[in-house]
């Protein structure tokens, strides 16, 4: 996974609520074997017309919007289905840092897992910072995961709060995969415990 | 040892569940059963694979498939969208490669996985329960602790059979009383879902208690909770009873004999203690339930058949106002205009939240006898192989093919949007399933979600209808 620290760039305003993982990435796109490539149609019912043009009136239609690096939206971002496509889609779009003031909890897991950083922040500083977003190229947000802080373009330093294990493992890239292996003997004592107390869970 | 403090039903089962607590509070917390189908696993797959690490615990993993295949004939054909034949192909390479056990296509326990675990009787009380799809808190029902997980978790559990998991706070809701005429479990969750909004489950693991939830049946509760995902829980919980310990003693593969016994003693043990701390209690009439219908574009967006389309024009809230008349203008409607007024396209029963043996008997009492109205296509889609053998062998079939409705092979089908059984732009359906998102039933599709004998009803007049102008009231 690729370690989240500091990033400084341009933000995409999205002003809705309730954005859910079938709007983030549709269910007829996630055929796909593989992590990447989603990004080509990440909010693809918004981004494209039935004929398959593009959409000029959706934000990452335009300039400079097409390189956002962060996005900011209203409430219960990611609601809806457990796809992990949806941040695989942020990610491949060049998406690494979503602001909103809540997230729905399996989406905001599957953020972590990706290298993707979701900030909580109170709705009317998600307003705010849409409204800087709306300078466009002349207003870059800087998310700083080390020092839980975002930057407004005026200078203003916001801050946020990431659970301390999460921001480690992001902070430093970390495959929880390997950390849980190391209490392999825990687990294994669980299933002897287990077996005897419940033999019915053990084919 | 000092007396234990009252536990809730999910404190019992988490507790039981924890393997090592890390030193910020997070659990590694075991895994009992890891249902797995081709979508979001052939990404973990890839990972255990380039890491060189095996499944743990293959025996307590089953793996099916259910999101892209097609409903109809042309599945013993072999499959046509070539990406979906690929993504299909992959789990099935992939379950020989790492001895997971897998029901193929053809096989009759092929269903839904969501309708097939407690179906075997893999699913049960007391476990813990994961899968790639967040509507496996259906498994609730079962008296178990099941949520949906994304990819990477699935490669997680695959690899160590444990999850890192922070605790749930717990909620309760409470449904006091009996259902009125014509309302299933169904419009128990569209009325909850109405009144706690789509977000007002975040963080909490939710279980279902009161008179109106301990008379369902098994497969009541697992549409109510299979829908506490619409609500913002990852878990939705009931507690078993004598009907949980009946219904698993009539599955095929669950405890039997002396392991059934000493299953039901610990079974037993689990509903929340007397005076057990819930953070959020929630109490509801069930009286006050009448037969639900989705108007919007999420659950939360939903009336008693006999309302009418709500008018942006009343509300203060300016973000409100607007996504409300966004629902309005994607869902084509009219401010004020009655709900039994719209006209339907497409008519769908099926999917994980309501296509079981008990759903499609209870659309096909409807439909008995009448016929689906011209211009509206109907279908239904039984949730298992085993669920349409069971309607079939009860003649279910014959009553709704008679009526004019399809009567098609097992699968996740018209719910999402990813294999061929999609709306058209601007159709309207009327769906037993569970989401009424934007495109989610196909791009420009216009989902109204109800109950399986709602949508009998909507079939057999063409608009969405209340169906206790349909219902025999003998029948209840």
């Amino acid at each position: 996974m690729q370690a989240f620290t500091k990033l400084t760039g341009i933000a995409a305003p999205l002003p809705k609520a309730n954005v859910d993982t079938d709007q983030i990435i549709p269910a007829r796109f996630l055929k796909s074997i593989s992590r990447l490539g989603f990004g080509k149609n990440l909010f693809a019912n918004f981004r494209f017309k039935e004929d398959g043009s593009e959409n000029p009136d959706f934000v990452l239609n335009q300039e400079p919007y097409r390189r956002a690096e962060v996005l900011i939206a209203f409430e219960n971002f990611g609601c809806g289905s457990s796809r992990e496509h949806a941040p695989w889609a942020l990610l491949d779009f060049g998406i690494r840092c979503v602001i909103a003031p809540d997230f729905a909890d399996i989406f905001h897991n599957n953020c972590f897992k990706n290298g993707v950083l979701p900030v909580r922040l109170p709705k009317e500083v998600c307003a705010q910072l849409m409204e800087d977003a709306k300078l466009g190229a002349n207003a870059r947000i800087t998310v700083d995961l080390e020092r839980e802080v975002v930057v407004r373009p005026n200078g203003e330093e916001i801050p946020f709060k990431i659970d301390p294990l999460r921001r480690h493992l992001l902070l430093n890239g970390l495959d929880d995969i390997g950390q849980t292996m190391q209490h392999a003997p825990a687990i294994d004592s669980f299933e002897a415990r287990q077996k005897a107390a419940q033999p019915w869970l053990y084919a | 040892m000092s007396a234990q403090k009252p536990r809730t039903l999910f404190d019992k089962i988490w507790d039981a569940h924890v393997v090592e607590t890390l030193p910020d509070g997070t659990a590694l917390l075991y895994i009992d059963l890891h249902l797995t189908h081709e979508v979001t696993t052939p990404q973990a797959f890839d990972g255990l694979r380039a890491a060189g690490r095996k499944v743990r615990r293959p025996d307590a993993t089953l793996a099916v498939v259910d999101h892209n295949i097609a409903t109809d004939d042309s599945r013993r054909t072999g499959i046509v969208d070539p990406e979906s034949r690929l993504q299909v192909e992959t789990l099935e390479k992939n379950v020989v490669e790492f001895g997971v056990p897998y029901i193929p296509l053809l096989d009759d326990r092929q269903g839904i996985v969501h309708v097939i675990g407690p179906e075997l009787g893999r699913s049960l009380p007391g476990m813990t329960i994961v899968c790639g799809d967040s509507h496996t808190s259906t498994h609730g029902a079962m008296g178990a602790l099941a949520f949906g997980i994304g990819t990477s978790e699935v490669e997680h559990v695959l690899a160590t059979q444990t999850l890192l998991q922070k605790p749930a706070k717990n909620m309760r809701i409470s449904v006091d009383g009996n259902l009125a005429f014509g309302c299933t479990g169904k419009d128990i969750i569209l009325a909850i879902i109405g009144r706690i909004g789509t977000a007002g489950g975040t963080g909490h693991v939710i279980e279902y208690a009161g008179d109106a939830i301990r008379a369902l049946d098994m497969a009541g509760r697992m549409t109510v909770c299979n829908m506490t995902i619409e609500g913002g829980a990852r878990a939705g919980m009931v507690a078993p009873d004598q009907t949980t310990f009946d219904y698993i003693a009539r599955t095929p593969n669950g405890p039997k004999g002396d392991a059934l016994k000493r299953a039901i003693e610990w079974w037993s043990t689990l509903p929340s203690d007397p005076g057990a701390h819930f953070d959020t209690e929630i109490r509801i009439d069930a009286h006050a339930i009448a037969p639900q219908v989705t108007w919007g574009t999420n659950p939360e967006a939903v009336l008693p058949i006999t309302g009418v389309v709500p008018n942006p024009a009343d509300v203060a809230d300016e973000a409100k106002r607007a996504q409300m008349q966004r629902m309005v203008d994607y869902m084509g409607l009219v401010p004020g205009q009655r709900l039994q007024d719209l006209k339907v396209d497409v008519v769908f029963i099926g999917s994980c939240t309501n296509s079981r043996i008990e759903d499609i008997r209870a659309a096909a009492a409807i439909a008995k006898g009448r016929r689906v109205a011209d211009g509206v296509r109907a279908m239904v889609v039984p949730g298992s192989g085993l669920v349409k053998k069971a309607a079939e062998a009860e003649g279910l079939d014959r009553i709704l093919k008679e009526a004019g409705f399809e009567w098609r092979e097992a699968g996740c089908s018209m719910c999402l949007g990813m294999n061929p059984d999609k709306l058209t732009p601007g159709q309207r359906s009327a769906s037993t399933s569970n989401r009424n998102f934007e495109g989610r039933q196909g791009p420009g599709g216009r989902t109204h979600l109800l109950s399986p004998a709602m949508a009998a009803a909507a079939a057999i007049s063409g608009h969405l209808a209340d169906v206790r102008d349909y219902q025999p009231k003998e029948a209840l």
